[in-house]
């Protein structure tokens, strides 16, 4: 009897365990960033409308934690949230925006329609920033602390009852 | 009542399953005169015959819309046209695991009914195997996943059909690819069979070939066809994505290539006996192992439906079960498989070896390319394997292959020499080296589909060398069956190649009147129009297109939305000509008025699926070549009996 003759059987047995482990294991689709608990990497963004200045990242390194929103003017859940970043400014938040793919003047628009929380917005249009970071999609929101590093990042648009456990990971971040 | 008439017939198949396993295992132990198992091909019978009724039965409450059926209202919608309503029935987990039973008990049915050439032993143990392995996905359906399971109350409407699976195409892939997967269960019953009582000879193979034969037709059909369905209804212009399901698929296909050629080689030669066996147990194994993957959702896949982690516990059970249980099989019997007939290197067994080997190395790489993600999330790694590791890593198999392919049905069974075939050899090597040429000068192409294009040119007039000084008339079928299907790989090919290397892309932001091009071609966008159909409104940009100097065309690729369920799909719309395609698809509104439009030409992209509906011809050739001369070997031998029985009583 040869030795040989096991390798299949063994082998099966490795996927079937693996895979037993696997169906075991909570399925999490979303796909966190690698980039929480580290520094922002560095970047300097064109402004995306007339009304607010671009970003830099050096504006993180300082003063109060801030929330970093990647969004865009084409997306219809960032709709949706905007009413919630409108709660969060008005709690004193700040929330600087970086527009993906965007045009000016659809900013404005879109700005113009439903409302611009946000104190500066970025003009990433080959989303550089925005996979430095690694958010995967619009929209998404990442808590900076005030040392420009990522504490939190939210996947998805931000839901009513988001907008606490934002203000709590803010919390965390030493505001 | 129709339900519950579906559901009863369900168990009753279960419990002549039951009866198949006893009696084939009875008739093992205590020889085939025992009164059980006279009752094994019966039972394998009567059961294709009540599964068929209870799939009739699904069907039944899915053409009426039988709303107080979980199933219909969770997957089908009054306002569907009919071949929809039926199609739904299939396209979710419960009825498509139906279908997979109907499939493989109907399968039973006829190895029980009309195979009578193997030693009853084995027959005997081939039911067995075959009854046990339709136990388990009997109880799967029954336990876990039952299609006629009623609502408490009926509901006002069903939720509708996914809009993408609403294609014709899409009607008819699933099935064809059942009857292929499942198919290939006929081959695990008789390898294992063969493995209980130890009989592996060469008319084993010759029994078990017309088996391998069709399943294999209707996987290559269901491939050609779920890759043609992608390419034309998703939008993306692609025919293959290496996704999970994708690969699911074809490493059934890829396992039933390689043992229809070994069981080739045993039928003929009495050689490589274990090895048949054991590529009988992978086929279906890869199958299995493919619903698993799809159906447990451990692999994220754009594919994934019906996914629920415990059913896929359920399934892992089953795998574990046939695969495991084949496998350990296998470890404990094939030492005791004594050693086939030897043979050369330079002969036609030694091409088909290397043949096997190559098949064989393509399926580990898609099977690790697949896993690979299983692997590394356990180490809470997250990556994606895809095209960059697959088509690099898959060529450095292929292209031996294919090399093997051109001169291998050259060579003579047993022992041959290079030099015999040295012409032939030389126009093969020449016909490569000239495409390489010809094909570099042409443009700058990337190395792998210029090497594809110069082997399919190749190829394609090597497939035809073994015609070479017979007589026309003469060539066996089956033989035409195989120049046909090599024909077959290499029209494909080139359409893959061609593909890769010549496809050109257009993503234009169009106004009314805008014009754009893409190749050879004039594209103007004249309007964008709603359209009205009958469950659901589109936005259809109406173009016209022009080849060269050829007169225009109106074309109108529609962005449609579904509302039950609601959903957006593209219905993209190709221009055939006989050197390529035009592929249109209709994108979004950007703000300003204008309108996205997506172009591609593809030249001879085509070739793809005709060279595909080729290899499945071939497969049909060869299957009818062999069924005829089985045929006629029977009737041979019962002429031979009955007159040797005359002589006697004279």
């Amino acid at each position: 009897m040869s030795w040989r003759l096991w390798l299949p059987f063994l082998l099966f047995f490795g996927f079937a365990g693996l895979a037993a482990y696997q169906l075991s294991q909570p399925k999490d689709d979303t796909i966190k960033s690698t980039m929480v608990g580290k520094e922002l990497p560095y970047f300097t963004l064109p402004p995306a409308s007339l009304e607010r200045p671009g970003v830099d990242s050096r504006y993180f390194y300082e003063g109060e934690p801030k929330l970093l929103n990647i969004w865009a003017s084409w997306c219809l859940p960032c709709i949706a949230e905007a009413a919630q970043l409108e709660q969060l400014k008005d709690e004193g938040v700040e929330i600087v925006g970086v527009a993906i793919r965007d045009e000016p003047t659809d900013v404005m628009r879109f700005l113009t329609q439903h409302g611009n929380p946000y104190t500066r917005i970025g003009r990433d249009d080959l989303s550089e920033v925005q996979l430095a970071i690694g958010s995967s999609g619009v929209p998404e929101t990442f808590v900076i602390d005030g040392k420009g590093v990522i504490t939190y990042q939210h996947v998805g648009d931000i839901r009513h009852e988001h907008v606490p456990m934002l203000l709590e990971e803010l919390r965390k971040a030493g505001r | 009542m129709i339900a519950e008439l579906g559901l009863a017939a369900l168990w009753l198949a279960a419990a002549l399953a039951v009866l198949q396993l006893v009696g084939g295992a009875l008739a093992l132990r205590g020889g085939t005169e025992s009164e059980l198992a006279a009752l094994t091909r019966p039972a394998a019978v009567l059961q294709g015959g009540l599964v068929a009724l209870s799939f009739a039965m699904l069907l039944w409450v899915f053409a009426i819309t039988d709303l107080s059926v979980k199933l219909v209202a969770m997957n089908s919608h009054s306002a569907k046209p009919l071949i929809f309503k039926l199609s739904g029935a299939w396209g979710n987990h419960e009825g498509s695991m139906l279908l997979w039973v109907t499939v493989m008990a109907l399968a039973g049915a006829l190895i029980a009914g009309i195979e009578r050439r193997l030693p009853e032993r084995t027959m005997q143990a081939t039911l067995a195997a075959q009854g046990f392995v339709a136990l388990g996905f009997y109880a799967f359906l029954l336990l876990s996943s039952n299609p006629f399971e009623r609502l408490p109350q009926p509901a006002a409407e069903g939720l509708g059909l996914n809009p993408l699976l609403q294609d014709i195409g899409l009607a008819f892939h699933p099935p064809t690819l059942y009857i292929g997967y499942v198919g290939l269960s006929v081959a695990f019953s008789f390898a294992v069979g063969a493995l209980i009582t130890r009989e592996v000879t060469p008319a084993f193979a010759r029994a078990m070939r017309p088996w391998i034969l069709g399943a294999w037709v209707f996987l290559t059909l269901g491939l050609v066809a779920g890759s043609y369905w992608a390419y034309y209804e998703l939008g993306w212009g692609g025919y293959w994505f290496w996704d999970p399901v994708e690969n699911a698929a074809l490493m059934p296909w890829l396992a039933a290539t390689a043992l229809l050629h070994s069981a080739g080689v045993l039928a003929s030669r009495d050689a490589l006996r274990v090895w048949t066996i054991m590529l009988g147990v992978v086929a279906f194994s890869m199958s299995m192992l493919g619903t698993f993957l799809v159906r447990s959702g451990v692999l994220t896949s754009v594919h994934a439906f019906a996914v629920d982690p415990e059913r896929g516990s359920f399934i892992l059970l089953l795998l574990t079960l046939y695969i495991g249980g084949a496998l350990l099989l296998f470890a404990l019997r094939a030492g005791a498989i004594s050693e086939g007939e030897r043979f050369s290197v330079a002969s036609r067994e030694g091409a088909l070896v290397v043949n096997n080997v190559m098949l064989s190395a393509i399926l580990a790489v898609v099977l690790l390319g697949t896993l690979y993600p299983l692997l590394t999330e356990a180490f809470d790694v997250r990556v994606s394997v895809g095209p960059p590791y697959f088509n690099p890593v898959g060529a450095i198999f292929a292209f031996p292959m294919l090399a093997v392919m051109a001169v291998g049905p050259l060579l003579r069974w047993r022992r041959d020499s290079w030099g015999r075939i040295s012409k032939e050899l030389a126009l093969v090597a020449a016909m490569l080296l000239a495409g390489i040429v010809l094909f570099a000068v042409l443009g700058e192409i990337a190395l792998l589909p210029l090497l594809g294009l110069a082997f399919a040119v190749a190829l394609a007039v090597a497939s035809f060398l073994p015609l070479k000084g017979r007589r026309l008339k003469r060539v066996p079928i089956a033989t035409w069956g195989m120049i046909t299907a090599h024909f077959g790989i290499a029209v494909m090919l080139f359409g893959m190649a061609s593909e890769g290397a010549f496809s050109q892309e257009r993503l234009a932001a169009l106004e009314e009147g805008g014009t754009t091009s893409v190749g050879p071609w004039a594209v103007r966008l004249e309007a964008v129009e709603p359209v009205a159909g009958p469950n659901w409104t589109a936005l259809a940009g109406r173009l016209t297109v022009r080849h060269r100097d050829g007169d225009p065309q109106a074309i109108a690729p529609q962005s449609r939305n579904f509302w039950a369920p609601p959903q957006q799909t593209t219905e993209s719309v190709l221009v055939t000509r006989w050197n390529g395609q035009l592929y249109a698809v209709m994108g979004g509104s950007s703000t300003d008025g204008r309108w996205q439009v997506r172009l591609w030409w593809k030249p001879f992209v085509t070739l793809i699926w005709y060279g595909g509906l080729l290899i499945a011809l071939g497969g049909v050739l060869a299957l009818v070549g062999r069924v005829r001369s089985d045929l006629k070997h029977r009737y041979i031998s019962r002429r031979i009996t009955e007159r040797r029985e005359e002589r006697e009583t004279a």
